[in-house]
């Protein structure tokens, strides 16, 4: 067995979660799919003394539209989100099913949830960039009973977040629709990690883009947003839109991290093309 | 040492009733608990995709669900394809490809495309190829994987019930 051993409880309800939680203090850890969890548990990165299994809390398993927002529960699988394709359910926020097709493969979407995903805070998994992309709301449920985090508060660091480890997430809110984005990613094996990703979303009005929103994930700590090539494109009429200049801007902003000699200017080129790519695509949805 | 959990799982149809301790992966638990050795174990953190089973007819890694997690599911393995010694039509299709030679990987890629085949009956070749990028092989270069996949959904979609 390659895991440490650790205790198991199951909880079916959130305030059995919580309760649980309080029992047993900080050394142990929510499971939801476990797909991040579970290898850094068999790797032994991780050595929780207890699981609090969440995933049959069957309440947190939803997708649905209130207005302008997304509303999706945290336990909700990936291979849910991207089969979920119903424009009314998902208009504005088509580029989350695509978005999921690049996570892993199809046996860890089966398992995986956003929730999982969006706790564990890898800068360059795709739901923390949707997150950063779409303003998501993060809700948690804890001691002090239900707060909300926005995703600009929401990662603080390197797989770390704004919840306490008593605290549940028990929905996300994305809350600023738009009608056209692409997600580039690259990675040297088909279904890793990032190396550098880049996601582009925008509205078109009167023939000019708005609301444009550009996210880099996996270069830095955290998720975040380029927001000098969001100004220069704000605004751009559709037949003029400095592509070069963005993808120049966005990759010049960035303080990419290193972990072997030569990665950091590798990222910054990959941010420079993934920008290029994901607004030409991003371009092109409006053409289909 | 944690104290053991009892656990029900319904493996190809058969109730087993096991205590195991909690950090006993399902994969161990299936191979060791069980003795059903056809899911193979490979790298034991969610890449290789060798422990491929299907968890409530959902394909999911063995190695990255604790088999306490899967208390009361169906799992459906290896063992559970081939009935009174006749292999199924996708086995057939593996063989008659050639979309094995050292078999490891094997017993992962069936559930992998039985679970598949069941939720997306008429795919294309790219994304069958795109499926299997799932999984491991380092023998057959995938050709012919995606060569028996193909066969077996053209084959079903045809004989299908109307």
């Amino acid at each position: 067995m390659k895991p440490a051993s650790f205790e198991y409880h199951r909880a079916t309800t959130v305030s059995e979660a919580l309760t649980f939680v309080n029992e047993l203090g900080e050394d142990a850890k929510f499971i939801a799919g476990g797909q991040s969890l579970v290898p850094m548990m068999n790797f032994r990165l991780a050595r929780p003394t207890a699981l609090i299994d969440i995933m049959h809390i069957p309440k947190l398993n939803s997708i649905y539209r209130d207005g302008d927002s997304l509303i999706v529960g945290a336990l909700t699988r990936h291979r849910t989100l991207e089969l979920t394709t119903d424009a009314s359910v998902v208009e504005g926020f088509a580029l989350l099913s695509s978005a999921a097709r690049w996570i892993g493969h199809t046996p860890i979407r089966t398992r995986g949830t956003i929730g999982g995903s969006l706790v564990h805070a890898d800068a360059s998994a795709e739901w923390c960039m949707m997150a950063r992309l779409f303003d998501a709301q993060m809700t948690l449920e804890g001691p002090r009973g239900r707060r909300t985090v926005s995703s600009g508060d929401w990662f603080q660091g390197m797989f770390s977040t704004a919840a306490d480890f008593n605290e549940l997430l028990v929905e996300i809110q994305f809350i600023s629709p738009r009608r056209y984005g692409a997600l580039a990613e690259f990675a040297r094996r088909h279904g890793d990690f990032a190396l550098a990703a880049v996601a582009v979303a925008f509205d078109v009005v009167d023939d000019r883009l708005c609301n444009v929103g550009i996210v880099i994930g996996g270069v830095e700590g955290i998720p975040v947003r380029a927001s000098e090539a969001e100004t220069l494109l704000e605004g751009a009429s559709l037949g003029a839109v400095d592509v070069e200049g963005a993808a120049r801007s966005a990759a010049a902003g960035v303080e990419p991290m290193e972990s072997e000699p030569g990665e950091a200017a590798y990222r910054r080129h990959l941010v420079d093309t993934l920008t290029r790519r994901a607004i030409h695509d991003a371009l092109a949805t409006r053409v289909q | 040492m944690s104290e053991s959990c009892e656990i029900t799982l319904t493996v190809n149809g058969v109730r087993h009733q096991v205590s195991v301790e909690p950090r006993r992966t399902l994969a161990d638990v299936l191979r060791i608990d069980l003795g059903l050795t056809g899911t193979h174990v490979g790298c034991e953190h969610g890449i290789c995709g060798a422990c491929t089973v299907l968890m409530d007819d959902q394909p999911v890694r063995a190695c990255l669900v604790f088999g306490v997690q899967a208390d009361g599911s169906s799992i459906r393995t290896v063992e559970g394809l081939a009935a009174n010694g006749e292999l199924t039509d996708l086995q057939q299709a593996f063989s008659r490809h050639h979309a094995l030679q050292c078999g490891f990987c094997t017993p992962g890629f069936l559930m992998l495309a039985e679970g598949y085949l069941a939720e997306t009956p008429a795919p294309d070749r790219v994304a069958v190829r795109e499926m299997v990028s799932a999984n491991l092989c380092r023998c057959t270069g995938y050709q012919g994987i995606v060569d028996a996949i193909v066969d077996v959904a053209e084959q079903r979609f045809h004989e299908r019930p109307i």
